[in-house]
């Protein structure tokens, strides 16, 4: 179990006369993340959801707050070794060790994770059958197409069988094929009971890989709920028109009623009915355009 | 036990770097003190009068000093680019390894290249006639020399931003030091508040020390403890940044 109570991150920030300030990147964020759940963190750019990721894997210690795997502050004394040995990281750009060979970086992760030579060898030839790499294994990695690299980022996160994944924007501008290869990867580890924590501003992909969804926005956590919750409250149904300052939409909880609405505005152009999306969720709670 | 095997993957990693350029990496070490011992020891030198012995050995301790300091300090630079540009370094953050691993990993990765490279210029040496005592201490003062450059070239790495800032180290601090701490004149040639700072010096410590090793004399206490103090001084410092990555 993931809980996050209260999660603060300010950094120095200079305001528009000059002045030395502090600008909160996240405010107050408090959770909690069910063991072998897939959870998104959805939110516009700027939203926080990298900075979370970062406290949370250890990357950057929060300003207040506490952050606790299994019931333990992975912040409190001796806690670094045992945390970082529980969790694997999908980071959102590429950073793998450019000198080395698919297969060094893969073993490198492995040996710093102090797993023994068979079981190194046997699981590093495991994941790259898993992720359809195992061709390249003594290849450079400069030499991988951007999908490759995504893929060999979740296997390199995987080797040492980490109990929660975290994945950072996990198929930021890879194409649809690719993308949808990585979320049957992260279908598959929740079925092994992986706990897998994604950021996105994909709403796609959070509403096809998550069972519940946090929406952040400026820093703090706007709602929280599965993405069928989100859909059944703010109407199951959109009608959607050309108005006259754009596109409008308009949510009901009953077909016949969007059905009714739609009628009497015969006169707009492009009138849509259509079931409601995790995208106008979002849209609704954080006034931004998000997706593709 | 386990901060040694951690140490040792870390090591490993730019073991498996070196041994597959190796042989451009020994090609490459040998073309500054070629020149060096053309142009100083052979050209220029034969007008210099050093006292007891040639120029040529007064120059290649001189020379091996230096040098040790440029390479270990170069080897380990490439770790700036692998925290600002490639984000490599993150791998080790999230690792669950101790700081102290990852920067004795690194040094004493860079002082195997420093070694390569002062076994390189001690051949190139005797090739051009230099009569040079070798001694344990003498390892033990190039190792030291190049622990203690390569502790600097991590903590610029650690502190500094941008490439630019980065090169400005060598231009700033290395490159004065290569010509003024005792490497190609003695520092009883320099002015008194300048021969102050020379001689606080490390490299200027160690050209004396090779020096006098490679003439056959003994070795300064004070000289080898003002090395002992910086490498201890630079680890201390090297630790403390790169613990700070790690929250």
């Amino acid at each position: 179990m993931i809980v996050i109570d209260k999660l603060t991150k300010s950094f120095p920030h200079k305001d528009k006369q000059g002045k030395q300030t502090e600008k909160l990147a996240v405010d107050g964020l408090s959770l909690a993340v069910r063991p072998g759940e897939v959870f998104g963190l959805l939110g516009p750019n700027g939203a926080g959801k990298t900075t979370t990721i970062r406290m949370l894997t250890m990357q950057l210690k929060p300003t207040a707050g506490c952050i606790a795997y299994g019931g333990r502050d992975i912040y409190s004394p001796g806690e670094a070794q045992r945390v970082k040995n529980r969790i694997g990281v999908v980071p959102q750009h590429v950073n793998f060790d450019q000198d080395l060979t698919v297969g060094e970086n893969m073993e490198l992760h492995a040996r710093l994770h102090h797993m023994e030579r068979a079981e190194r060898q046997a699981r590093i030839a495991e994941l790259l059958n898993y992720v359809e790499l195992t061709d390249v294994i003594n290849d450079n990695v400069r030499r991988l197409s951007g999908g490759m690299k995504r893929r060999l980022l979740i296997a390199r996160a995987l080797i040492h069988k980490p109990q929660i994944l975290f994945m950072d924007e996990p198929t930021v501008a890879l194409d649809p094929q690719v993308r949808r290869r990585i979320w049957d990867l992260v279908r598959g580890l929740a079925r092994d009971g992986v706990t897998v924590f994604l950021t996105t501003h994909y709403i796609e992909e959070a509403e096809n890989l998550c069972q519940r969804v946090a929406i952040l926005n400026k820093g703090k956590l706007s709602a929280l709920d599965t993405p069928a919750n989100f859909k059944e409250q703010l109407g199951k149904f959109t009608v959607e028109w050309d108005g006259e300052n754009g596109r409008e939409y308009r949510f009901f909880g009953e077909k016949e009623a969007a059905a009714e609405f739609a009628g009497k505005q015969e006169a707009a152009g492009g009138i849509l009915i259509r079931p409601t999306n995790l995208e106008d969720v979002f849209i609704e709670l954080t006034g931004h355009k998000g997706g593709l | 036990m386990q901060m040694l095997y951690d140490t040792w993957t870390v090591f490993w990693r730019d073991w498996v770097v070196l041994k597959r350029r190796l042989t451009k990496f020994i090609l490459a070490r040998m073309v500054a003190p070629m020149l060096y011992l053309v142009a100083f020891g052979w050209g220029l030198g034969r007008s210099i009068n050093v006292g007891s012995g040639s120029y040529l050995d007064f120059l290649v301790p001189g020379i091996l000093a230096l040098n040790s300091m440029n390479i270990s300090f170069n080897s380990i630079t490439p770790v700036h680019a692998e925290r600002i540009y490639h984000k490599s370094l993150e791998e080790y953050i999230l690792a669950p390894i101790k700081p102290a691993s990852y920067v004795l990993g690194k040094v004493l990765a860079a002082v195997l290249r420093s070694l390569i490279s002062s076994a390189i210029i001690l051949i190139l040496a005797y090739a051009f006639g230099a009569h040079i005592m070798l001694s344990p201490l003498m390892l033990l003062v190039l190792i030291l020399n190049a622990v203690i450059f390569a502790e600097v070239g991590f903590f610029a790495a650690m502190k500094i931003s941008t490439y630019e800032e980065m090169s400005q180290v060598n231009t700033y601090i290395l490159l004065p030091m290569s010509f003024l701490c005792g490497t190609f004149f003695t520092t009883q040639a320099l002015p008194g508040v300048l021969r102050l700072v020379i001689e606080a010096l490390p490299l200027t410590h160690t050209s004396m020390l090779l020096r006098s090793l490679a003439g056959g004399g003994g070795a300064e206490w004070l000289s080898l403890s003002v090395l002992a103090f910086y490498a201890l001084a630079g680890f201390y410092l090297s630790h403390r940044a790169f613990a700070k990555l790690a929250a």
